[in-house]
């Protein structure tokens, strides 16, 4: 026991080491992040001492950027289940080393996601109002209550399954099935869980036509698992460059594949929603007609919605086309798949609630600086634990981070660390 | 930001003793810089004063406290409104009377546009004067139509009433099925057996999802820390009511309870010119509003088919 104890916490430490070791594009591309989260704080400090009005939401527009972050994210955070899923249960050898990239990506995405959510709460320091036996969670009524149960759990079930399968990894030792894969399964589950809650969280409000529709649901499904795997794609082809990892374009077509069928029914839905609300001419379709073609003279989303339209449409374009086999097209694609949801399933998905209010009144939103540097912080903190989970797990997966190397100090990693730093 | 060095390429096996001082100098360097960094970040919460003290950090939820434990956060309230405003508030608990349910009826035909129910209220209340809350949005509509999309909310022509518009003052509708109590994560904001739903400023932890959910845009949020002038603080508070709010939570009419519970009618009632305004118990049938809902020909509940059934009746006078 005592041994086991002390084997884990020299595992811990020399995760926590490596973390600082890199050669000078590490040293660089993680203090450019520390600098951004830096002044992310600095601005949410600002936000603290004066309060959501440095912000540009108003008793309007009441929720911002960060909520449109934070939707965007659980979608990201969601989509590791589209690598899980090929692997665990179609048994994809491609896949399989990688898995756990996308699994960590989830765990970084759900900690950007409670990050989102903390700095827009107007009384952080009553975040304990919210733990059950502390505080009085609102349990099962409200869906925020649904949404702080299964994001937390959707962190704990992939920092368990990631944790256990590297320390397995770690030891060289055959990962006990009973210990990990009963949780695989849950958390397959519990993805499409995370951000049908979250859709659910406008879908119950009855009095915002423009959410209030059961489309929504599927919509964020779909678009989830289009823009979550295409930012995938891209990750690993960034790890692969920088550690020379094992993985094959067969892995990123399979992905590519999967990038496909999802932007084709998100487009579908996309038009599903736009004939509906269009064509029938009703009264409730001011928010809607707000966003894609401006109301009574104001139209700020229009640009921005329409350039997500245009990149969605060309991507899926490219997706249907063997051009984007190649990888070079494929990134392409890949960076409009992601841009054009983050725009729909952000501010797209959430100012237009708001824009005309239940009382008719047109007011709109644009982020603050303050705001945005908050934002920029945030995802600089995101990408920043990304980096070090994989700092940690890429040498632990290629046997360099071991059990049986335990005496070397956190620089030296045995051969294939020598083979690699030669090489840059 | 560490520039690397020769030591860290793992071919070059330090001697143990003079390098390990260099590192030890480059790692107190780097976190010297980061600590520094950091602080400085974080300079601007030396600013924050009087955000959170351990009492109102600790302060329990409003139906878990004892009737002790109350009277301790009223005197409190008491002691930080008088620090502040130099007055010495009354603060009160006033519960739910047996047997009382108040419903609110507006007659649309008397209603002038004046927005002195505006004014009264925010007097009354104590809302923020800068930046400024309101509970009340009065609408000027042309006459013959109930689209809200219609509405303008910032009419202000020299005298009103206006020829071919009516106006419809919105406020909290007390809903009897309302969303914002709902979706509150928390259960701070609940509604009480006499119809009107309250908050508990001291439990709020400001994520204005009530603010999206209520279909008649009549809740405010504190975006900043509220500013009332010293005198014009009304000391006659309640504890659900008119008690000084703090930044960051929300706020809404609740039918002025520190008056309706203590046998008066809301201000805006009391100052509305036309007597379009009818407060009461529903319970009671000898009441004006149980009157009005017996025999006015039409009353309109807004937005009724989304099944909020509010306390809140517009009537005409036919």
């Amino acid at each position: 026991m005592i041994r086991a104890t002390r084997n884990y916490l020299v595992f811990l430490r020399r995760c926590f080491a490596i973390a600082f070791v890199g050669d000078w594009r590490y040293y660089l591309w993680m203090g450019a992040l520390t600098v951004l989260v830096l002044l992310g704080l600095n601005a949410y400090a600002k936000q603290l001492v004066h309060g959501l009005i440095v912000t540009g939401m108003s008793d309007q527009v009441s929720w911002g950027v960060y909520i449109a972050n934070f939707t965007f994210l659980v979608g990201v955070a969601a989509a590791a289940v589209m690598m899980v899923i090929p692997v665990y249960i179609y048994d994809n050898e491609e896949l399989h080393d990688l898995v756990i990239f996308g699994e960590l990506l989830a765990v970084a995405a759900i900690l950007m996601c409670l990050a989102f959510v903390t700095v827009d709460l107007g009384r952080p320091d009553r975040f304990w109002h919210l733990i059950p036996g502390l505080g009085v969670l609102n349990f099962p009524a409200s869906m925020l209550s649904w949404d702080v149960i299964v994001l937390n759990g959707y962190l704990l079930l992939n920092l368990h399954i990631c944790g256990y399968l590297l320390y397995c990894r770690y030891q060289d030792k055959k990962p006990a099935k009973w210990f990990y894969i009963p949780f695989v399964f849950v958390a397959i589950v519990w993805a499409v869980s995370i951000h049908t809650v979250t859709a659910f969280l406008y879908v119950g409000l009855g009095g915002r036509p423009f959410w209030n529709s059961s489309i929504v649901g599927p919509r964020f499904l779909a678009s989830a698992f289009t823009a979550g795997p295409a930012l995938i794609i891209l990750a690993l082809q960034i790890i692969r460059r920088i550690t020379e990892y094992h993985i094959t374009n067969k892995a990123l077509l399979t992905l590519r594949a999967i990038v496909q069928v999802s932007m084709l029914i998100n487009v579908f839905l996309l038009a599903c929603e736009v004939f509906k609300e269009f064509y029938s001419g009703d009264l409730q379709v001011a928010s809607t007609r707000y966003l894609y073609l401006g109301f009574h003279g104001y139209h700020a989303l229009v640009p921005w919605i329409w350039t997500a339209i245009v990149f969605n449409l060309t991507a899926m374009f490219l997706l249907v086309l063997p051009l984007s086999r190649s990888l070079r097209w494929l990134n392409l694609t890949c960076v409009l798949c992601i841009v054009g949801i983050w725009i729909e399933k952000g501010m797209g998905l959430v100012i237009p609630g708001f824009i005309p209010t239940p009382l008719g009144q047109i007011v709109e939103y644009r982020p603050s600086l303050n705001e945005t540097l908050v934002c920029i912080g945030i995802w600089a903190f995101g990408l920043l634990c990304y980096t070090v989970f994989l700092r940690m797990a890429v040498p632990i997966m290629q046997g360099r981070l071991a059990r049986a190397n335990e005496d070397l100090p956190a620089g030296e990693l045995g051969p294939v660390a020598q083979a690699a730093s030669q090489h840059s | 930001m560490p520039l690397p060095d020769a030591s860290l390429h793992p071919d070059e096996t330090p001697a143990a003793a003079g390098m390990s001082r260099r590192s030890f100098l480059r790692t107190s360097a780097v976190l010297t810089t980061g600590l520094a960094a950091l602080a400085s970040s974080l300079r601007p919460l030396l600013e924050l004063d009087d955000y959170t003290t351990v009492q109102r950090f600790m302060q329990k939820y409003y139906k878990e406290m004892t009737p002790a434990d109350m009277a301790k956060v009223l005197k409190r309230i008491e002691d930080e409104v008088q620090k502040q405003y130099g007055i010495r508030p009354h603060v009160r608990d006033l519960k739910p009377m047996d047997g009382v349910q108040f419903v609110y009826c507006l007659n649309l035909t008397r209603c002038i546009g004046c927005r002195k129910c505006v004014h009264a209220c925010v007097a009354e209340n104590n809302q923020s004067r800068n930046p400024e809350i309101q509970y009340i949005r009065v609408l000027r509509m042309p006459h013959g139509s109930l689209d809200l999309d219609k509405a303008d909310h910032d009419y202000a022509p020299p005298t009103v009433p206006e020829k071919g518009y009516f106006y419809m003052p919105v406020q909290c509708q007390q809903c009897k099925n309302p969303p914002c109590v709902k979706v509150c994560p928390v259960h701070a904001t609940w509604q009480e057996t006499d119809g009107i739903t309250v908050i508990d400023y001291d439990w709020c932890i400001g994520c204005r999802y009530c603010e999206a959910a209520c279909p008649y845009w009549a809740r405010r949020f504190n975006f900043t820390k509220p500013e009332i002038p010293k005198d014009r603080l009304n000391p006659e508070m309640a504890y659900l009511g008119n008690r000084p709010r703090r930044q960051g939570v929300m706020e809404k009419c609740h039918f002025c309870i520190q008056r309706s519970r203590a046998g008066r009618m809301p201000a805006c009632h009391d100052v509305c010119p036309a007597g379009a305004r009818k407060f009461g118990n529903v319970l009671d049938p000898n009441s004006e509003v149980s009157y009005i809902l017996r025999n006015k020909r039409v009353f309109i509940q807004l937005k009724e088919e989304l099944g909020t059934s509010p306390r809140f009746f517009y009537y005409f006078d036919v």
